[in-house]
């Protein structure tokens, strides 16, 4: 069945799709976004208290992709055989409308400057052979200052709670001193500390660090962001990550762009469409359109002159690679650029344990807030000195936890039995955790491909991850917890635990560390080493883009969405702005 | 006819548990009401007819999650709490049956990083890993099902599944005990409605407050635990 054409098709329906239904929209266009998932809003998906169950949020995984149709497959080096990804554990995928920025926590970061210009910066101040041969890193063809008034609006859709470090080149008092330069505050002020987060401040500042609250797309106060969408203040419930919010507090496409889209005649959402390919006429460098199936499993055909990419970013990859987009990336020959610049997140966490007096409440939460510092992070940081590539954060955050979702207990503790009961009591209450977020560079045997072997319930190959922990990471890891450990002993815990990643260890896709898959797709200046030019356009077929943190050519410290969310609203500005005028390249090969 | 039964005893037992409490001085019966609570529910518990695990299987369940959860000092054991029922009930689920997971061939070795790669859903691990070690207590000098072991012997038993080194036929018993011990916590934490932590015991041995899903006024509190006991998703309050 072929349905009539449309001016522009999305796929997913999570923050890019949103974001760039919007922006296109307003400008005229008539978009159809075909979203894998279900239909889900706050009423009734995410309504109290059905959504606080433990069991089905964190056991059941309700918010989140089920893996039984699609998933990838995982190896840590190109001569290993990939196997699947079966069960959920190192990272968390959504789907539905809303996407991962339904059930993501609300760490709401810009980069760095200096980030954005990472290969050369870090050539500049340590010298070229300073990065190993086989570390590809390289600098966002975009710069900070091109992306300030879209990292500021995504900030004012989201009602990002904060305190501003640098306003107009003017530093200020209680933020990050060593942030990219802002046009204004955040729209709301910061949300209230938990204990935990109010500790650090002190052990932070002991160390000498600047100590700031974590930009939270939770909102601390009611709000009515630009596009009219209605904000209720968080109340901590302490079901952030992995939950869709219960109270219109933490920022979504759901509470905070769907609301309009819903209304607009150019708008049409059709759940349980799940893209099967991206379809290309015969030259190869036009999409004429995609091809789904719809819930019954018909396949559809959907005509447009934009296909635009707003899967989570391993499933644009894996799209790219099946519909021949640009030439799939080999390692062995280091051509091709689909699949180039596999990256991920560096994390490790500490634990601290303290007696009965010392109220930690970890039940209380709210996922986006909380204190970091940046003394780590970017140029503050000597690299040389430390001995890799890329910083990190160390920061207090306390999303909410119940007794599913686990209880942390001090090391030589028993997994069950009496004393194992006792721990369970005498932890959850009195204990909280402090975590380190690295960067992850990116390197030549980290990529993204086909598998050969294993299919997805739709008979396509599934997406084949090449990934482990490098040295330089092992490293950061290893410097960064020291460093928290050493920032600790001030608050004097009874114990703590929690360890850097050790020496030759690999990456356990087992254990929950972060959805912060980067890569795979990137945006670069040269077609020959990049997927996407600087405003995410596919070199090879102009007409598609591929929006989201595929296109990171490596990942900073920092959680991807304020960027993914900026990026968004940058590449829908040079499509509304450019590209309408005159379709086609926006760059020039 | 068995729902009868169920709420029958289930009058019995608050009955008897207002005679017991009639017959403590005021003073301390306050402190004991929880108590008594719990082993009244405990009867509830027994009452409960399993529909997925068969006779020999749940035998195994009532022990190992006694072993697993005993009932001590510290607060409530597994039985009390209803950890049997909720198994048996949260095997019939989709969950237990593989629904979330990537369940397609091939199906083959791999290093403990990439997570369990063989075929079976959470219900036939548990399944098998009770016939397995059964078969293995039968087999050995005492000659018994796990069940009808001491207290010393089982643990002994679920010690070497948990490291490993007991070796059963068809299926690994570290796996097998990494699944079921999960579970039982499943069980023992989760809310009510799915058939363990019976009058919310867990919750309250943690000081947990459950369902209630809205702190904003004890966020910067600090000087005090937070005072009030738990509510369930049912709305019951303890």
């Amino acid at each position: 069945m072929i349905k009539p054409k449309t001016d522009v098709v999305i796929v997913g329906m999570g923050w890019t799709g949103a974001i760039l239904a919007k922006e296109l929209t307003d400008a005229g266009l008539r978009v159809v976004a075909l979203e894998r998932g279900a239909d889900r809003d706050t009423q009734p998906d995410f309504a109290y208290p059905k959504v606080v169950d433990e069991l089905e949020g964190s056991v059941h995984r309700r918010f989140l992709q089920s893996l039984s149709q699609e998933t990838v497959t995982i190896r840590h080096a190109p001569n290993g055989v990939a196997v699947p990804y079966r069960q959920i554990g190192s990272f968390k995928p959504g789907t539905g409308v809303g996407g991962a920025g339904s059930h993501w926590s609300g760490c709401h970061f810009r980069a760095l400057p200096e980030d954005l210009k990472l290969r050369s910066n870090v050539e500049q101040r340590y010298g070229k052979k300073f990065i190993p041969s086989e570390m590809t890193i390289q600098d966002f063809p975009v710069s900070y200052d091109e992306l300030e008034p879209h990292f500021d609006h995504f900030e004012q859709v989201c009602g990002t709670s904060g305190k501003a470090g640098v306003i107009q080149g003017q530093v200020q008092d209680g933020g990050n001193p060593f942030e990219g330069s802002r046009s204004r505050d955040f729209p709301l002020p910061p949300n209230p500390n938990y204990l935990g987060a109010e500790m650090f401040y002190g052990a932070a500042r002991n160390m000498g660090w600047h100590p700031y609250p974590i930009p939270a797309a939770n909102a601390s106060r009611p709000y009515v962001n630009p596009y009219g969408c209605q904000m209720g203040p968080c109340n901590f419930c302490g079901f952030c990550s992995d939950y869709g919010c219960l109270n219109y507090s933490k920022a979504s496409p759901n509470v905070c762009i769907l609301p309009v889209l819903r209304q607009r005649d150019g708008f049409e959402l059709r759940t349980n469409a799940h893209v099967q390919k991206v379809n290309l006429d015969s030259s190869g460098k036009r999409a004429t359109g995609v091809t789904y199936l719809d819930a019954e499993g018909h396949e559809i055909e959907q005509p447009a002159d934009i296909v635009l990419l707003c899967a989570f970013s391993l499933y644009n990859v894996h799209l790219m690679l099946l519909s021949g987009i640009g030439q799939a990336y080999d390692p062995a020959t280091n051509e091709g650029t689909v699949g180039r610049n596999y990256s991920y997140q560096n994390l490790n966490r500490v634990t601290l344990f303290f007696g009965k007096d010392v109220q930690a409440n970890q039940f209380i939460g709210n996922g986006g807030a909380g204190t970091t510092m940046d003394d780590l992070n970017g140029n503050q940081l000597d690299n040389g000195k430390a001995g890799f590539v890329g910083g990190g954060l160390i920061w207090a955050r306390q999303p909410g936890n119940g007794p599913v979702r686990g209880i942390t207990v001090p090391k030589g503790t028993p997994a069950w039995g009496t004393k194992w009961k006792r721990a369970v009591v005498d932890s959850f209450r009195h204990s909280f955790y402090y975590e380190v977020q690295g960067a992850c560079m990116s390197y030549r045997e980290h990529y993204l491909s086909l598998d050969p072997t294993y299919k997805d319930g739709f008979g396509r190959p599934l997406l084949r991850m090449t990934f482990d922990w490098h040295d330089n990471e092992i490293k950061a890891s290893q410097f960064l917890v020291a460093k928290a450990l050493e920032m600790t002993k001030s608050l004097n815990p009874l114990s703590t635990v929690g360890d850097a990643k050790k020496a030759g260890s690999h990456y356990d896709t087992t254990q929950y560390q972060s959805t912060h898959t980067c890569g795979g797709a990137i945006m670069g200046d040269n077609p020959k080493t990049s997927a996407l030019n600087r405003y995410l356009q596919s070199w090879d077929v102009p007409n598609v883009f591929a929006i989201g943190a595929n296109a990171f050519p490596q990942n900073n410290g920092y959680n991807p969405t304020g960027m993914v969310g900026a990026l968004s609203y940058w590449a829908a500005a040079a499509i509304r702005d450019r590209y309408l005028k005159n379709p086609g390249p926006l760059v020039q090969a | 006819m068995s729902q009868h039964d169920d709420s029958d005893s289930r009058i019995r037992s608050r009955r008897r548990f207002f005679k017991d409490v009639a017959l403590i001085p005021v003073a301390t019966a306050a402190g004991l009401t929880s108590e008594r609570v719990a082993s009244a529910s405990a009867s509830d518990a027994k009452a409960y007819v399993p529909s997925f695990f068969n006779e020999s299987e749940w035998a195994f369940i009532n022990a190992a999650v006694d072993r697993m959860i005993p009932a001590d000092e510290v607060g409530p054991g597994a039985i009390e709490l209803g950890v049997p029922e909720f198994l048996d009930r949260h095997m019939q689920t989709p969950y237990a049956a593989g629904a979330i997971w990537y369940m397609q061939g091939p199906f083959v070795e791999a290093a403990p990083e990439f997570g369990y790669q063989g075929r079976m859903t959470v219900r036939e691990t548990v399944r098998a890993g009770i016939q397995a070690i059964d078969a293995y207590t039968k087999k050995s000098a005492d000659a018994k099902r796990f069940a009808d072991l001491d207290h010393d012997k089982q643990e002994q038993i679920l010690k070497s599944a948990e490291s490993g080194d007991l070796k059963l036929d068809g299926i690994s018993s570290k796996y097998f005990f990494s699944t079921l011990l999960a579970e039982v916590r499943n069980g023992y934490f989760s809310d009510p409605v799915h058939g363990g932590n019976k009058n919310m015991g867990s919750w309250k041995m943690i000081g947990y407050p459950g369902m209630r899903a809205d702190y904003i006024d004890w966020v910067t509190v600090r000087d005090k635990p937070y005072p009030i006991p738990p509510v369930d998703l049912s709305g019951k309050r303890s």
